[in-house]
């Protein structure tokens, strides 16, 4: 819904009148349109008047009061993150680039009795502790992360990124290389083994059990964790003083968790793909019961009818009908989960199961040269992850070498599960057709689908990629009844829903 | 009309003496909603405290709570209004016998006397301040959710019979929304959006401090801790703030006033309600001889 930019933007130029606010506000919600947030004119309007009520230099509460008018969907708020980051970097007091201050990291000095820290006058360039040896910088790091002391963790952040990042002013980069620079430095996994060391010394008797170790462990990565996102912000902050705004921003711009493509996911966005599921899922399964309630009718029920007829003296003027028979698909999804396509399939089998109550009967079936079926692992288990990580690492796919053949895999499925299709059966077949040149067999889809139901091709490659090199998609095309390019969240939550 | 409160910081202070801790965040919307007259729609997992946020803004704000429970089949006669036929029909025939013009009677029937009010209506003609909470709004069918797109954008409500009735004073309006499908836009757009997440370690820890008598910090902070980390894990169902509040409560009736790996195994079942839940946290918490036990 990007496309209303221009006239709006225009719309609203007037009554901004110039003020300097209004114009960042407005750049703002632009990139949040560029960013695919779909930002209505309402809500434009609203956030304007939401920066009348609310001090920027309430730094959090603003964030929360422009994301309350302008984000209407949690899966949208890390993408609004990140714009504000580069928006307001430079706004607010304690975010200010300028030197001036580092009360606690003098006071830190004092504290110890450290002689260097006395020399340091507030006027001098490179920030307070510029004196500090690395191994200073670090103990200091060690005991703030220690005691959980936040603002002397963005201090010490502060310093880090100074030190270690050798940010080279004009450099076209997001930031990622400075962040690696600087964690590489400060060593963050030896300090956690130090802090847990030290937490250990401490314990009465020594040693701490497991499940005390356990709760150290994750409360020292949650400030682990912190002091991480200091970091960044920090060498955000010294980018976009370099860069601007705008060129920072499209930088960092990254696809929804939507439209995040299955194929090119990088791990992290693999991971809250993962978290994305369940909610999805829930959600699907609530509509598709929702909507086979409600969503058709029975047949004509004549009996009732005319029961009802008498109270109009005998004129059917209120047909009654019966409460449709639910009906529940048995489904056999067949996925290709070589390398390729792999990440891909491992979301279609979640998701299928996950609303498995949806339907009668799901069985699954995995292939690479080789058949197998995989329904076993999946039986009575409640952590689908788990079932799919077994699915991966213990089902019989292999046959020759390990490269996909579609036709020899097709073969075995015809052979050994062939007569199980009946007609209530719906085929979902995963894959890229990317066959390596080897024979289609498409006549066993022809075959399928003249004794199921319904057969359907998910294709997670895009179309236009469809039926160039060894995919050989089209072969199958004609035998299927619906062949889809579902790429994305997006486009598997719309598949899923036209299913039933 | 005047706002209801002066600053953030004061929404803020207020709601922690009516004993609810609000982030900034949280106080920050309320504040907002307030003075841009806006509803707030409040989405997030169950139990973190999204029904009790409105109870509490109705008590710091003086006002009378009204609430309006959504569920499937929800309509217009039970959220909006209603006419009361049978006193109608009395009214009808008490004047049959007189002399009065049919359209008196007609004017007569369709007014006020015969109006029932419903949750809606009633906010929306009420005197004193309200705030009106529509729970769980993600409970009707997307096709009446259209029923609230006139109150919730304009504070008034139409009646065929009657005309347009505006409201006295602008209630501040609260929906919630446990997310089990995709509001529509129509109604986002009218919303000030408000996402309330399990709260961060140390607010938790206050939140047990504050609603749980006779606490101790230490254990209160254990608690905090550890759910924390169960919240973790990948769960079918992670801890709720009220569940974790029980959890607390039922560790002092058992005078325990320090968990270790044995009473949290014991007492688990209080914060996890499936038995996969359970036998996951259990795995990952033990991994030796301790917990198995």
């Amino acid at each position: 819904m990007t496309t209303t930019e221009s006239p709006i933007e225009s719309a609203d130029d007037p009554s901004s009148g110039g003020s300097p606010m209004l114009d960042l506000l407005s750049g703002f919600i632009i990139e949040l349109r560029n960013a695919g947030l779909p930002v209505s004119l309402t809500e434009n309007l609203d956030a304007m008047e939401a920066v009348k009520h609310i001090p920027m230099e309430d730094r959090d509460t603003f964030k929360y009061a422009l994301a309350a008018t302008l984000v209407k969907n949690h899966s949208h708020w890390k993408a609004f993150e990140v714009v504000f980051e580069v928006f307001f970097a430079l706004r607010g007091s304690e975010y200010e680039i300028s030197e001036d201050r580092f009360p606690d990291l003098d006071d830190m000095d004092d504290d110890q009795g450290d002689t260097q820290g006395q020399g340091q006058s507030q006027g001098q360039g490179g920030g307070g502790g510029e004196a500090l040896s690395p191994e200073q910088l670090a103990q200091m790091l060690l005991d703030a992360l220690r005691k959980g002391d936040q603002a002397m963790m963005r201090a010490l952040a502060r310093q880090a990124v100074r030190r270690y990042a050798g940010m080279e002013p004009g450099r076209p980069v997001g930031g990622t290389y400075y962040l690696y620079r600087t964690l590489r430095n400060l060593d963050l996994d030896g300090m956690m083994d130090q802090l847990m060391d030290q937490s250990r010394e401490q314990a009465p008797d020594g040693q701490l059990s497991k499940f005390e170790e356990r709760l150290e462990r994750d409360e020292y990565n949650d400030r682990i964790e912190k002091l991480k996102k200091e970091i960044e912000a920090e060498i955000r902050r010294m980018l976009v003083a370099d860069r601007g705004v705008e060129a920072m921003s499209r930088t960092l711009r990254k696809p929804l968790p939507e439209d995040v493509d299955f194929m090119h996911a990088t791990r992290e966005e693999m991971n809250s793909l993962r978290k994305a599921i369940y909610p999805l899922t829930r959600k699907l399964a609530a509509r598709l019961a929702r909507k086979r309630k409600y969503g058709r009718r029975g047949p004509l029920d004549f009996r009732k009818t005319v029961r009802t007829s008498l109270s109009y003296g005998g004129v059917p003027a209120d047909p009654q009908f019966r409460f449709p028979r639910p009906h529940k698909p048995e489904i056999f999804v067949i996925a290709d989960i070589s390398g390729s396509v792999a990440a891909f399939a491992r979301f279609t089998l979640h998701l299928v199961y996950a609303i498995s109550s949806q339907f009668s009967k799901v069985r699954a079936f995995v292939f690479i040269d080789g058949l197998d079926e995989v329904t076993r692992f999946f039986d009575g288990v409640d952590d689908i992850g788990e079932a799919v990580h077994r699915v991966n690492t213990e089902a019989d796919v292999v046959w020759v070498d390990g490269h996909s053949d579609y036709g020899h895999a097709f073969g075995v499925f015809w052979e050994r599960y062939g007569k199980d299709i009946g007609p209530k059966t719906t085929v979902l077949i995963l894959g890229d057709a990317r066959n390596n040149y080897h024979a289609s067999q498409s006549w066993i889809i022809k075959e399928i689908q003249s004794k199921a139901r319904q057969v359907h091709w998910l294709n997670p490659e895009p179309k236009s990629y469809w039926d160039t090199g060894d995919s050989i998609v089209g072969e199958y095309t004609n035998y299927c009844d619906g062949v889809y390019e579902v790429r994305n969240l997006r486009q598997l939550e719309g598949f899923v829903e036209k299913l039933i | 009309m005047d706002p209801r409160f002066s600053d953030v910081g004061s929404v803020r202070a207020d709601l922690e003496a009516a004993n609810y801790l609000a982030d900034d965040g949280i106080a920050g919307v309320v504040y907002l909603a307030d003075r841009l007259q806006k509803p707030i729609l409040v989405e997030g997992p169950a139990g973190t405290g999204k029904t009790q946020l409105a109870k509490s803004v109705a008590e710091i704000s003086g006002a009378r709570l009204i609430r309006l429970q959504c569920y499937e089949g929800l309509d217009e006669a039970k959220a909006l209004y209603e006419w009361n036929y049978k006193k109608q029909l009395l009214r009808i025939q008490a004047e049959r016998n007189s002399e009065i013009e049919w359209d008196t009677i007609e004017d007569d029937i369709f007014s006020d006397e015969f109006l029932l009010t419903r949750p809606l209506l009633e906010a929306i003609r009420a005197d004193d301040p309200v705030v009106l909470l529509i729970d769980e709004v993600d409970r009707v069918e997307i096709e009446t959710e259209a029923l609230l797109l006139e109150i919730l954008s304009d504070y008034q409500v139409s009646i065929p019979e009657l005309g347009t009735i505006e409201a006295k004073q602008i209630p501040l309006v609260f929906l919630t929304s446990n997310n089990t499908r995709e509001l529509s836009e129509a109604l986002k757009r009218r919303c000030l959006y408000l996402h309330i997440d399990y709260p961060e370690m140390e607010r938790e820890k206050e939140i047990i401090l504050n609603k749980v008598d006779g606490i101790t910090e230490n254990l209160a902070d254990q608690v905090a801790r550890i759910v924390r980390s169960i919240r973790q894990l990948e769960l079918k169902k992670a801890p709720s703030v009220s569940e974790t509040i029980d959890w607390a409560r039922t560790l002092i009736l058992l005078g325990i006033d320090q968990i270790d790996a044995e009473t949290a195994t014991d007492t688990v079942n209080i914060l996890l309600k499936y038995q996969s839940d359970i036998t996951k946290a259990l795995k990952e918490f033990a991994q030796s001889d301790e917990f198995s036990g």
